[in-house]
């Protein structure tokens, strides 16, 4: 299994919306499994190491990441993501480990 | 003095379209020492001088989890190329400045290609190159590779770069404080202790160990444990510090602050959009529809059936065109050279053998060419991406399905090129698993094989048969990759993490070149081997020879036939066709024949190989196959074709045309040893069994030890022995 460390990126969050006046939006923490078909959030944090964690910090899933959820293959797996002008694919069971906030 | 000049990039960036415009035909690929990575070289004329080009596997980082990344990490470290071209797809600027800030923490010499200039400004990009080589501290030249737009310009700038002296300068990145200072401490150690020094630059090594990279973790201990442990120490002491105060590992760290420093570049004016930054380009509309839930599948049947026709339709001719030749040559020796061994030999063993394998050429430069296509446009990663849910369940990747296919997924491909399809998948383990499943898929030598027993014994059931036995073997395929990946390929699946590159129009000169250079690959590695296996088998077929009171057995009986009356014999020794003979000539022809084929038929079962067969039938009796079975799955070996050959040859048919085999097919239902269980029993055997000896090569090749061809022939051969054997005693046992 893949080593799991226990990650959160509160303290150096770099949000991807600035200049928000706090309670202007409700924000919410979700799993980028959970993300509806075009719905569009901030990746918060990355709760995985090891090689799978790599990977994905690699192709630019880093906290403050715009990412848009681009639509998922015919049996709902894997997932296709729209970042940085790139469609990027993976899978559900490695899309737990990435945590958006999205706007409620 | 030779410069060389590595092109690195990521995949999709355009990298093999640079490498072929720089290099035109002045390459060759080889692999890199001890792995079966490509590596592919060429050499480029600039103003008299010659530059060594070597193309790196594209990737998107240097880590030391992949074949690959390792493999470019340990080509710039050791063999120290001049300069790095690092090609970046200019539309994706971002994302491609990672493995660039990874090349300049190296320390390595830079020249950045910005490719694809043409796409991103009609994207609404506009880039200053000026600003962002002033950032980098690095050349920054814009080029369009598909057309060659910019090459010159970039070899001269690189070149220039490469001749100035001195050290390249290096920009260091800042990880955050607390990495920041513990890098300054690590490499004051690796300095004083030279550790590691002759080879990577201290800082590097320093935050390697930060990230806990596998390879210089051992390569250090290897070199002063001391120091090593002194520095893992530090390392693991920084990791708690910031999952403590960050909450945060200082790998993750590290990506993090790699990407805010390409961040930080581009917001300094170097990139300006003018449109919306994800708004949906020509590719996503295209995938609106290609990769939808309901019509995305029905596109990719149509593609893969498309592909399949293509294949085996163009290639129809060229086979027909190789068969004829060597058809030509064989039987020019057979009319010029004296009957007798060296005959035998030159015709049975090598022009047969050697032309069995060479025929398939045009096949495989055919689905070469179209597997490189839908590579080469994108379309291939929407296949594994739509795929991918059904293929993990058994242990596999999305990209198994193209292996798969070629092998005859739709009966009647081939397993070489399928083997060597495997290329395209990335992830270890998963393609290990498919090349060493692709060869149970009905490959289009099995199918004479079907054909003759189905015509024998399911002749009412044809159509149903052939989809049965399409089923059985994807199922088959598919459950033994399961169990590999859960016994000696165990192992967590590869990250699926996968990039959709936009559709492109593939260039013609890549197309040629990509399928050329597979092509020759096939020929190179099947021809070396082939003429060798190609001798062993006839010699097994062939000695020991009957010995002459035999013959003079067949000779007596030939003589009592010609002692007719004189003209008839004459009539039937004349060329022409036994129709036109009177009816005692013909019969006579016929006669003699026969007499011939018990003749092949006593030395074939005399032979090495009838008594090897004689000696196995006392095993696979058990699966229902007499000696006469037995040799010809010895010579199935070769290519499976040869099964209904040989097995003409057995049951005295003389020399029987795979592709005509009726008369064969009628001795099958007439032989008291067969019954439709045993035909079916065969089936399974031949569908399962040991690869061909080509396939068996390549994935030795393939799979870069010839440890798993050996382990293909064995376990398969004994899987379809099981499963053969399973059939025929439930069979026996349900009464049929």
């Amino acid at each position: 299994m893949y080593l799991t460390l226990k990650v959160s990126h509160t303290k150096h969050n770099k949000s991807c919306t600035t200049n928000r006046t706090p309670g202007e939006y409700e924000m919410n923490r979700i799993r980028l499994r959970n993300m509806e078909k075009e719905q569009s959030g901030c990746i918060a944090a990355i709760t995985v190491g090891g090689e799978l964690g790599r990977r994905i910090r690699d192709m630019g899933l880093v906290p403050g990441t715009q990412v848009t959820v681009q639509g998922r293959a015919p049996l709902y797996d894997p997932i296709a993501l729209r970042l940085m002008g790139f469609t990027l694919t993976l899978r559900n069971k490695e899309a737990d480990f990435i945590e958006v906030e999205v706007e409620k | 003095m030779e410069a060389t000049v590595a092109l690195a990039g990521n995949p999709n960036s355009g990298k093999t379209s640079l490498f072929n415009a720089l290099t035109g035909a002045r390459q060759h690929v080889g692999n890199y020492p001890g792995v079966t990575v490509e590596k592919k070289q060429g050499t480029c004329l600039l103003s008299g001088r010659r530059v060594e080009i070597v193309d790196l596997p594209g990737t998107y980082s240097l880590t030391a989890y992949s074949l690959e990344e390792v493999t470019a990490r340990n080509y710039l470290v050791n063999e120290k190329p001049g300069i790095v071209i690092d090609i970046v797809d200019a539309s994706n600027l971002e994302r491609n400045l990672y493995l660039t800030t990874q090349f300049l923490e190296m320390g390595l010499p830079v020249c950045l290609a910005l490719n694809m200039i043409d796409v991103a400004s009609k994207r609404g990009m506009e880039i200053d190159t000026e600003a962002l080589a002033v950032s980098l501290g690095v050349p920054v030249v814009t080029t369009v590779a598909r057309s060659g737009e910019g090459k010159e310009v970039l070899m001269r700038a690189a070149m220039k770069e490469l001749d100035a002296p001195g050290l390249p300068p290096s920009i260091p990145i800042s990880y955050g404080e607390d990495i920041d200072r513990v890098l300054a401490q690590m490499k004051q150690i690796i300095v004083k202790g030279a550790f590691l020094t002759g080879t990577y630059r201290p800082r590097w090594i320093a935050l390697k160990y930060i990230e806990h990279d596998e390879q210089i973790l051992a390569q250090g201990q290897q070199a002063d444990a001391a120091v090593a442990g002194e520095l893992e120490m530090m390392a693991a002491r920084l990791a708690r510090h910031t999952e403590d105060t960050l909450g945060s590992s200082p790998e993750a760290l590290i990506a993090d602050y790699r990407y805010g420093y390409i961040r930080s570049i581009l917001q300094r004016g170097v990139i300006r959009y003018t449109g919306g930054r994800n708004r949906l380009f020509i590719s996503d509309r295209i995938d609106k529809i290609a990769v939808n839930r309901f019509a995305g599948p029905l596109i990719m049947l149509a593609v893969l059936w498309g592909l399949y026709n293509f294949t085996f339709t163009f290639s129809e001719l060229p086979v027909a065109w190789f068969e004829l030749f060597f058809g030509w040559l064989g039987g020019l020796v057979q009319t010029h050279l004296p009957h007798g061994l060296l005959r035998s030999l030159l015709v049975s063993g090598i022009i047969d053998g050697v032309g069995g394998v060479l025929g398939f050429v045009p096949l495989i430069l055919f689905m070469f060419f179209g597997i490189t296509l839908l590579e080469d446009s994108g379309y291939l990663a929407r296949m594994a991406f739509m795929l991918d849910r059904v293929f993990r369940v058994f242990g596999l990747h999305g990209s198994s399905v193209m292996p798969y296919i070629v092998s005859g997924g739709i009966a009647g491909g081939c397993a070489v090129p399928g083997i060597m399809a495997t290329r395209t998948l990335k992830s270890p383990r998963e393609r290990l698993a498919t090349l060493l499943t692709v060869p149970f898929m009905n490959c289009g030598a099995k199918m004479p094989v079907f054909a003759l027993l189905i015509a024998a014994f399911f002749a009412r059931h044809e159509a149903v048969m052939m989809s049965v036995l399409t089923l059985i073997a994807w199922t088959g395929a598919l459950l033994v990759a399961k169990l590999l990946r859960i016994t000696v390929i165990r192992g967590p699946a590869t990250p699926f993490v996968m990039e959709l590159p936009p559709y492109r129009l593939p260039t013609f000169k890549g197309l040629v070149i990509h399928t050329w250079e597979r092509t020759w690959q096939y020929v190179r590695k099947a021809g070396t081997v082939i003429l060798g296996v190609s001798i062993i088998l006839w010699s097994l077929m062939t000695f020991p020879a009957l010995p002459d009171s035999r013959i003079q057995e067949f000779d007596q009986q030939r003589q009592t036939l010609r002692a007719a009356e004189a003209d008839i014999v004459a009539e039937s020794g004349e060329d022409s066709p036994t129709s036109e003979l009177s009816d005692e000539a013909a019969t006579l022809r016929r006669q003699l024949l026969a007499v011939d084929n018990r003749q092949a038929e006593a030395a074939l079962r005399y032979s090495a190989a009838g008594r090897l067969g004689e000696a196995l039938e006392r095993i696979s009796g058990v699966a229902g196959f007499d000696w006469r079975t037995d040799m010809a799955l010895v010579g199935g070996f070769a290519a499976k074709e040869v099964i209904v050959s040989t097995l003409g040859t057995a049951y005295s048919m003389g020399r029987v045309d795979p592709e005509k085999s009726g008369s064969l097919s009628r001795a099958l239902t007439d032989s008291p040893n067969w019954r439709p269980l045993t035909a079916f029993s065969l089936i399974i055997f031949v569908m399962f069994y040991s690869p061909c000896f080509v396939a068996t090569i390549c994935i030795a090749r393939e799979a870069g030890s010839l440890k798993w061809g050996a382990f293909s022939m064995a376990f398969n051969t004994v899987l379809a022995f099981v499963l053969a054997t399973s059939v025929f005693q439930i069979g026996t046992l349900l009464g049929f």
